[in-house]
């Protein structure tokens, strides 16, 4: 039966999550993106609600809640209308944790899913995308072959914490296949290069690395002999990103919206006149319009259906849904727009940055 | 739990109309765009024989879907369709249980027979506060005059068959809004004359009449809601209330030829082999394989815009603003869908010998009827903005 009704825990984390990006996400977003850094209390406050960790069976130290790409629509939307970066901080061992989740093998579960439930955050982390004009997930530059154990070749860019994590998985071809691999903190052939330096989710500490003939032992393929169902890994994260790039642009409709109301013009506020109403209400229509499409993808991939067509569908409509929202909340508020004393400027970067996240972030 | 999965007895219901769209609408499609004021007789008594075993269930979410599917076949042929409409609608929602059986239980017996609404005047149609029709009372009759265009079903209505026309006209001009009141006049009411049939850009099948009101008498009970005329400006949100649930109706309307449209593109480039590769990123895909994303990604948020301010309305939650939404982004929805697919077929999009060009044309209604794009836009605005009408014009 049709429903637009979130679940009761749903609504939970919605209430709980917004509370937190309130309190603490928004107080520290500015002070973050100029520093370029997260300080620890606000990754340890967030590890108090067990977000990231919360689907995790109990016998491997979670919560043991069911894993649920919709419920996680509503998380990651949440963190990031309180600040994109420390959003996909907050969220990055989800990247490591749902792949082996849904397709690891009972001893990678064994391995890798405990240390990340040890009562404080642990980074761990995944090498998605690469840094070329052209990056196709058809086409992985990053190439695996198996010699026993595989040997990978290949460059990452965007790794979130990748100095940090214990180990990341690498995204790969291998044959004429997408697989998964687990590569452990300091395995020979991995360098780790330089701190990149971006336009917008500044405060995210992202890597380029390279691989150089890396050898890797023979049960460090995501899902042993079986491999991994990489298009709902690459679908799983277009849901997730679509959420975020919704939060964000929520967050710059309703600060908009506000300063219209506020902000006097000609003896009345600007808001009173259509020119600036319109675009408010236009911003409106795209945010809802955006949540919709993903909701619905979402929830066919919790129906374990392939969801390439609406996940797909999805994520382009909310990346030029965002960056035309965001866009309009620079626009609405003029110059004050334009300053870092607000925050419109940085949700129009991080914005723009949503075409290039691919697989940054997981639900 | 948030849920898009039809119910079964939804589902069945939403294939029959496709069956009709398909079979019934779509043979007659291009003959009744060509042939304007014709009428399609055995479409409408094949449509009033289908209506009266049950065929539609009114301004639910199965209604709304089967709505969507019969405008697939033809959104011209679906309001040439016999039923009660928005007049019935008026009726339904402003009127008493003894106006119902007066008024409404004419549309399950009989001869087919049409319910219009008369609202627009030659000088005006959104700011339907101008009106400048009028009502007066006279003994046990309200006698009324006025001239109003645009009116949907009217020529059927009143001259085809023994149907009602619900006609909004002011008891008070003194007292603006608070004055407007609505009133049901039967087919045959002398006073009351069609006077004009409009030719249109496009559903052509839909007659859309001038209606004259010359010292009309109707009975005084024939008023919907109350007669006394309050400060307050109640009688007027009346209609405004109407419109929360048949705006996104005529969301409906335009993803049925948004819907049609897609469909028919697809079919021509799956003819020349062209498949959308969705995971494909945009550097790499052709401009064909974007613009299908775009169009599609457009018409399934819309889609599923309509289906929640239906969803909120039978779940009774106030919907106002998603109502206004679904419209306002349906209508622009159907506008690029339609134009796109015209543009993307070359000569085989703009000839006639195909339907791509009708269902161009028949789409740009969704953005003017029921409150023009724009209108809907202020209203989301409106709510968005937590403004009055006089805080935000």
């Amino acid at each position: 039966m049709i429903s637009f009704s979130p679940s009761e825990e749903q609504q939970m984390i919605v209430n709980t999550v917004r509370q937190f990006a309130t309190d603490v996400m928004r107080k520290k977003y500015r002070d973050c993106d100029e520093a370029s850094e997260i300080p620890a209390d606000i990754i340890d406050a967030a590890w108090e609600l067990g977000l990231a960790v919360s689907c995790i069976p109990e016998e491997f130290g979670g919560a043991g809640w069911e894993h649920s790409a919709l419920t996680g629509t509503f998380l990651a939307e949440e963190l990031a209308w309180g600040d994109l970066a420390l959003a996909m901080h907050i969220l990055s061992p989800s990247l490591a944790i749902i792949p082996i989740l849904e397709m690891g093998t009972a001893e990678q579960k064994k391995k890798y899913l405990p240390p990340l439930c040890a009562g404080k955050f642990t980074a761990a982390t995944a090498a998605f995308i690469e840094p070329r004009y052209n990056f196709d997930t058809n086409d992985f530059g990053t190439v695996a072959k198996k010699n026993g154990g595989y040997v990978l070749n290949g460059e990452k860019c965007y790794v979130p914490l990748a100095a940090d994590a214990d180990f990341m998985l690498v995204y790969a071809k291998e044959g004429n296949k997408n697989q998964c691999f687990i590569v452990d903190k300091g395995a020979k052939g991995l360098t780790i290069g330089e701190r990149e330096k971006n336009m917008g989710i500044r405060a995210l500490a992202t890597y380029e690395l390279a691989l150089k003939d890396c050898n890797l032992p023979k049960d460090s393929r995501l899902g042993g002999d079986k491999g991994c169902d990489f298009n709902r890994l690459a679908n799983l994260s277009r849901v997730a990103l679509a959420s975020m790039a919704i939060g964000v642009a929520r967050g710059a409709l309703e600060f908009s919206r506000d300063y219209a109301r506020e902000r006097h013009a000609f003896g009345e506020p600007i808001g009173s006149r259509q020119a600036i109403a319109f675009m408010i209400a236009d911003m409106a229509i795209e945010v809802d319009a955006a949540r919709m499409l993903n909701w619905e993808a979402a929830w066919k991939l919790d129906r374990k259906e392939d969801a390439t067509r609406e996940a797909c569908l999805a994520k382009m409509y909310a990346d030029n849904m965002v960056m035309m929202v965001t866009d309009y909340g620079v626009q609405v508020m003029g110059g004050h727009g334009y300053v870092r004393e607000n925050p419109v400027e940085l949700w129009f970067r991080n914005g723009r940055g949503f075409t290039t996240f691919t697989g940054m972030a997981t639900v | 739990m948030i849920d898009f999965e039809l119910a079964p007895e939804a589902k069945a219901k939403i294939e029959e109309a496709h069956e009709i769209a398909q079979n019934l609408f779509r043979p007659v499609s291009r003959y009744y765009d060509e042939h304007e004021h014709e009428e399609p007789q055995e479409l409408i008594d094949t449509m009033w024989e289908k209506r009266g075993k049950g065929l539609m269930t009114g301004l639910g979410m199965t209604g709304a879907l089967m709505v969507e599917e019969l405008c697939w076949g033809d959104a011209g042929l679906y309001l040439a369709s016999p039923g009660p409409g928005l007049g019935g609608a008026a009726v339904f929602s402003a009127g008493t249980q003894e106006q119902w059986g007066r008024f409404l239980a004419r549309f399950n017996e009989g001869k087919p027979k049409w319910g219009a609404m008369a609202m627009t005047e030659p000088g005006c149609g959104s700011d339907t506060s101008a009106i400048t029709a009028t009502a007066v009372k006279d003994g046990d009759n309200w006698v009324i005059n006025g001239e109003k265009i645009f009116v949907t079903f009217g020529h059927r209505a009143l001259d085809l068959s023994d149907g009602i026309i619900v006609v909004w006209a002011s008891v008070d001009k003194s007292a603006g809004r608070a004055g407007m009141k609505s009133f049901v006049v039967e087919a045959k009411t002398p006073g009351c004359r069609v006077e004009k049939l409009e030719k249109k850009l496009g559903i052509r099948a839909s007659d859309t009449a001038t209606v004259v009101f010359d010292n009309c008498r109707v009975p005084f009970n024939n008023i919907l809601g109350k007669a006394e005329v309050k400060s307050r400006t109640e009688g007027f949100k009346g209609a405004m209330a109407t419109f929360d649930a048949t705006r996104p109706i005529v969301a409906a309307q335009a993803l049925g030829v948004s819907k049609a449209a897609l469909d028919m593109l697809k079919d021509e480039l799956d003819k020349q082999g062209i498949k959308i590769r969705y995971d494909v990123p945009r550097s790499k895909q052709t401009a064909i394989e974007r613009d299908y994303m775009e169009m599609e990604a457009n018409y399934r948020a819309a889609k599923w815009l309509m289906v929640r301010a239906v969803w909120m309305m039978e779940n009774k939650l106030p919907n106002a603003l998603e109502s206004s939404m679904s419209k306002a982004k349906a209508g622009r929805a159907a506008t690029l869908i339609t134009q796109r697919a015209v543009e993307l077929m070359g000569p085989l999009g703009y000839s006639r010998k195909k339907l791509f060009e009708k269902f161009m044309r028949d789409a740009k209604i969704n953005d003017i009827f029921e409150g023009t794009g724009q209108i809907n836009t202020l209203i989301v605005a409106r709510r968005v903005l937590d403004f009055t009408r006089e805080q935000l014009k």
